[in-house]
């Protein structure tokens, strides 16, 4: 009698289950096929929708990865990646021993190698990464474990400063948190 | 040398508290007076063994350079790093640890923020540490670290430190660790020892903050 709208399915309905529009907070629909549906990743947010490609985390892979779309990596990667103007995402199964060249990338796994990222790297709380950074902007989620270097190059980035004035009123602490400032000092004593 | 609770099983328990996770700030005129030695260096390579702190990163990739990041503490509970004895009783292994971490080249930093670890880090990693910060260390390099007074007690909290600008630091409470020892001045001035300057500043809230020159 009512018409159904196109966004309403009945529960036992025996339509093909394929939805005519993505849900906004569902996985990445996955572009390749698997042998099995890849859990949900658990993780502290949802993963981003637009991702186009998923690795599974039964999945190993040793060599070259390269691709022209973002990807979400929870398998087991040996070997170097490279994503140029895409979002790499490593989810908090994912093993990486390789060097990762990407526009962005998102760590919640366990990394070893090198990132070269050319806009940002974001270091979730259950990430562990040990190797060098290199990019515009970093994030890192307390809890994060890192072990490396950074290198942080920023486009139209101001002279790096050279003399701090000491006089200077205490900006105040990014933190909202912050309680104000407690202890004073004094020098106690001074050797050779 | 103060002891709290230097046994091996000790050492790398947390306490059971949990974490106020409210964090207060500090003026700090030992990172002060680090703060205004970066401004000396070229092509600054800078050392954080503290947790890593996307603040501490940002304040000082500014100055230009390279920032190292290496938390040693949490490193250090690494069961890896852990032998048997005969009589059952577990023993860090400093020669292992340090082949995987504070692995440097010789006199690659201009600089390394050691914040408080030398209170919490087990025993028989604290003096290899310090040989080691000397070896990775420039001639003139600097080291700012941080001790409990006496009057600290066993229950200050472990901290993470994040430098809100070139005087103030936020402190964050964690439950991760618990105070191992307390240092006196004679005790820093031989950790230091083989270092070529040292200058101590102390806070009204029990911490001597200790700025080393190598």
């Amino acid at each position: 009698m009512w018409k159904p709208r196109p966004d309403e399915r009945p529960a036992s309905s025996n339509q093909p289950s394929q939805p005519a529009i993505a849900p906004p907070i569902a996985p990445a629909a996955p572009m390749m096929k698997e042998t099995r549906q890849p859990e949900p990743a658990r993780i502290s947010e949802p993963v981003r929708a637009e991702v186009a490609a998923h690795i599974g985390k039964s999945v190993l892979v040793k060599g070259e990865l390269s691709g022209s779309e973002d990807l979400y990596l929870d398998g087991e990667v040996e070997g170097t990646i490279e994503l140029r103007d895409h979002t790499l995402i490593v989810g908090p199964n994912g093993r990486i021993r390789a060097h990762i060249s990407a526009r962005e990338v998102i760590m919640h796994g366990k990394a070893e190698g090198n990132i070269t990222a050319s806009e940002r790297v974001e270091l979730k709380k259950s990430c562990v990464l040990t190797g060098d950074i290199r990019t515009q902007r970093i994030v890192i989620e307390d809890g994060a474990f890192f072990k490396g270097a950074v290198d942080l190059h920023r486009e139209g980035k101001p002279e790096p400063r050279r003399a701090m004035a000491v006089s200077t009123v205490a900006a105040p602490s990014s933190t909202a948190a912050v309680a104000p400032v407690i202890s004073s000092q004094t020098s106690l004593l001074e050797h050779k | 040398m103060r002891w709290f609770g230097g046994s091996a099983e000790a050492q790398a328990k947390p306490t059971t508290k949990t974490s106020t996770a409210q964090r207060t700030s500090r003026r700090s005129t030992g990172f002060t007076e680090f703060t205004r030695s970066l401004a000396g260096f070229d092509k600054l390579a800078v050392l954080d063994l503290g947790p890593t702190s996307s603040a501490n990163i940002a304040f000082l990739t500014d100055f230009g350079g390279r920032v190292y990041n290496e938390d040693i503490l949490r490193a250090s509970l690494d069961r890896d790093y852990a032998t048997r004895q005969p009589d059952g009783s577990e023993t860090l292994n400093a020669q292992k640890f340090f082949s995987e971490n504070l692995d440097h080249p010789e006199r690659l930093f201009d600089a390394i923020l050691c914040w408080d670890i030398p209170d919490y880090l087990h025993e028989a990693l604290v003096k290899p540490m310090v040989e080691r910060i000397h070896r990775i260390l420039k001639p003139g390099g600097i080291l700012l670290a941080f001790f409990h007074t006496k009057d600290a007690g066993p229950d200050s909290p472990y901290c993470r430190y994040h430098i809100v600008n070139g005087e103030v630091l936020d402190l964050e409470p964690r439950p991760d660790f618990r105070l191992q020892r307390i240092f006196n001045n004679r005790h820093i001035e031989n950790l230091f020892k083989e270092f070529a300057s040292k200058k101590f500043f102390l806070a009204r809230d029990n911490i001597r903050e200790v700025l080393v020159v190598r």
